[in-house]
């Protein structure tokens, strides 16, 4: 009998879960992931999490729950630094998130926290896989393989997001044997920012990139920035923001402002997101610094409904042609 | 010679104040925040920035109002968002019109080098000899730690005062006698005095008062204004509170001194790993202060708060283990005194009732 991992499909698993998924499955394990996030779901991560918590974190209570009775463990990603910038490391709720789970006063299975720190490089990286390899009774070597067969998968994925594949999509065509569709180029080309479980959890985000497609818009996502050209626009700003997604997000935008041209900025965040207090201001400051790029904000919660985010987007659409037209 | 404001935080303006003055500026101190000042700081902050950020935007509007030039705050390097304040608010002003000069003082044991450029800025090397600054810093350091100590009396001394108001009143006093006060001799006479006009409040010794111990963010802890002065609102509630952040304890503990280990490794069963801000001293306080026998814990953050958050998903647990009860007050512009007054006494009642049923268990 393989082990079974419960994956929860939400917060970080839009960025990294190619890395999780063949780590585990080099292992020898079975990985059980959460369904796509629904109003189940939703409900259940209401009751178990804190209430003052944003959506995204309850949404995690609930692919958490959803996994309850199904699976040997479940995995907790504490994510500390994915990269070697000094300064920049996760949201608190990030750093946090394996002790919120563990302070619930639910019966779960087995839970593994696994630490994710790569601030001194990769073989600091490797000791929280080696911590969870190890509790799954697996020798070193065959641990290290598993790492580096994950970092590469990674990498791949990166790649593949970077020639301007959606995370859906991408995630669909690696795992689900689903072909990619020919990109379409419409003549609106909009960036539509915010971290990747907002924007592409396709319940939460009302499936905002398709809609926008219907609407004859071209999306350009944080995650379609290769790694290099976000650097690149590091030295922007005074001084770098504390979270990894927000840098991405802020230096995604100021790319998209000033090598890609936009027609127009999209800013998906969640309802009282404390990161996007920031990164929603500063985006919107340095979109009006470069001749007004129109710019909209669209904060999400639990009582999202696509009727209303549509009306909203529709009549960002018919500002921008008919500004176009004049 | 430039004309400096700063943030308001409790008593520490008066040292600040000082500071400014000796190494030849001219300095602005922002009125006390009030409804104004939290209303145009409302005004012009992003919604979901936290209480926090808003009174000090407010108050740089107002230092600015009253002929600043140059703001003089405190950096950071996260994930707390108050680290990123600073350049935030340099940005929104700017935005605003002002031709405002931010100094930002980074923490010097992560940002070495920035810390030392703002210092060079500040300090004005040019007219100032060492001896000179170096007096002015000193000086103002013993300043703020005569300000924490008489301010940590007054709250030992409230719960127990016959007349209502009496502390305050004496403690107003002292603060007159702190602000007189210039050189290191004259603050040491001036806090001799102090204690003795606090100790000379009329106090009833045989009361043995509820122990509350405060925890949360560092800046609605200290700032009267941002939590109503919940201190004093429980102490004249005949409460005696304890906290343990003050200015000058933190600024220890966040430059080269590492006092707070000791929490950090009470917190450990619950959470071990640094989550920014005051997340993981909250959580290691609350240990603490059920072991040392407290009645209760009330933790205080501001709405939105990332770490506290994650602090008050993990307390019921601890809660539970140590069998301390915990109330959180979330603060934000809406927050009005009489609800939080309302919340603390219900929450005195069964801290009450839980020591009267503890007495009859052991009786």
């Amino acid at each position: 009998m393989k082990t079974k991992i419960g994956i929860p499909r939400a917060l970080a698993y839009y960025a990294y879960y190619p890395m999780w998924k063949t780590f585990f499955e080099e292992l020898g394990c079975e990985i059980v992931l959460s369904p796509e996030t629904n109003k189940e779901i939703l409900d259940l991560g209401v009751k178990e999490a804190v209430n003052d918590a944003c959506i995204p974190i309850k949404l995690f209570h609930g692919h958490v729950s959803s996994l309850q009775g199904k699976v040997d463990y479940i995995f907790l990603p504490r994510l500390i630094s994915m990269n070697t910038e000094r300064t920049v490391t996760f949201c608190p709720k990030f750093l946090g998130l394996p002790d919120m789970i563990a302070a619930l006063d639910t019966d779960l299975p087995p839970l593994l926290d696994m630490r994710f720190d790569f601030k001194k490089g990769k073989k600091q990286g490797f000791k929280g896989f080696y911590e969870i390899g190890k509790q799954l009774k697996h020798s070193y070597w065959a641990i290290k393989k598993a790492f580096q067969n994950a970092l590469h998968a990674q990498y791949e994925y990166e790649k593949l997001l970077a020639q301007r594949v959606t995370v859906q999509e991408a995630l669909a065509y690696l795992y689900e044997g689903k072909e990619l569709s020919k990109p379409v180029d419409y003549s609106l080309k909009f960036a539509v920012l915010g971290y990747p479980y907002a924007v592409h959890d396709r319940f939460l985000s009302v499936d905002i990139i398709n809609q926008l497609r219907k609407m004859g818009v071209t999306p350009l996502t944080a995650d379609m920035v290769s790694s290099k050209r976000l650097a690149a626009q590091a030295q922007k700003l005074p001084k770098d923001l504390f979270w990894t997604f927000s840098n991405q997000v802020i230096r995604a935008a100021l790319y998209y402002l000033d090598e890609e041209k936009v027609d127009g900025i999209i800013h998906v965040t969640a309802f009282g997101c404390g990161p996007d207090a920031m990164v929603d201001k500063l985006i919107e400051l340095e979109a009006k610094a470069r001749g007004h790029v129109p710019f909209i904000s669209i904060s999400v919660d639990e009582h999202t409904g696509e009727a209303g985010v549509q009306t909203r987007l529709e009549a960002f659409v018919d500002m921008i042609k008919l500004r176009r037209e004049q | 010679m430039m004309k400096i404001a700063f943030p308001i935080m409790g008593t520490s303006y008066i040292a600040f104040q000082k500071i400014m003055e000796k190494l030849g500026h001219e300095a602005i101190v922002p009125p006390k925040p009030s409804k104004r000042t939290l209303s145009l700081g409302v005004t012009y902050s992003p919604e979901f920035a936290c209480l926090p950020f808003k009174i000090l935007l407010g108050s740089y509007l107002e230092a600015i109002e009253r002929g600043a030039d140059t703001i003089v705050s405190y950096g950071g390097v996260g994930p707390c968002r108050a680290g990123y304040y600073g350049v935030m608010h340099e940005k929104i002003i700017r935005d605003l019109g002002y031709d405002v000069k931010f100094i930002i003082f980074e923490p010097p044991h992560r940002e070495f080098k920035k810390c030392m450029a703002a210092g060079k800025e500040l300090v004005n090397a040019k007219e100032n000899s060492w001896g000179k600054i170096f007096e002015a810093l000193t000086t103002g350091w013993v300043h703020l730690r005569a300000l924490d100590e008489i301010e940590r009396l007054s709250h030992e001394i409230r719960p127990y005062e016959i007349n209502k108001g009496d502390t305050t009143k004496a403690f107003k006093q002292c603060l007159e006698l702190m602000k007189q006060a210039d050189t290191k001799k004259q603050i040491a006479e001036a806090k001799r005095e102090s204690v003795k006009i606090l100790k000379n409040v009329e106090v009833d010794p045989t009361r043995n008062p509820l122990k509350i111990g405060l925890i949360g963010e560092i800046y609605v802890v200290i700032e009267p204004f941002a939590n109503f002065d919940i201190q004093v609102t429980l102490g004249e509630m005949g409460v005696l509170t304890r906290r343990n952040i003050y200015i000058t304890d933190w600024t220890k503990d966040n430059t080269f001194f590492k006092g707070e280990e000791h929490i950090k490794r009470a917190a450990r069963p619950y959470l071990n790993q640094m989550i920014g801000g005051h997340g993981i001293i909250s959580v290691g306080q609350t240990v603490l202060y059920a072991k040392e026998g407290y009645d209760g814990v009330v933790q205080l953050a501001p709405f939105s708060c990332i770490p506290e958050i994650v602090a008050k998903g993990i307390l019921p647990k601890v809660s539970k283990d140590l069998d301390i009860p915990v109330m959180t007050v979330f603060l934000d512009e809406q927050t009005g005194k009489a609800g939080l007054q309302t919340r603390l006494e219900a929450f005195i009642d069964l801290l009450k009732a839980k020591r009267d049923s503890l007495r009859e268990e052991t009786a």
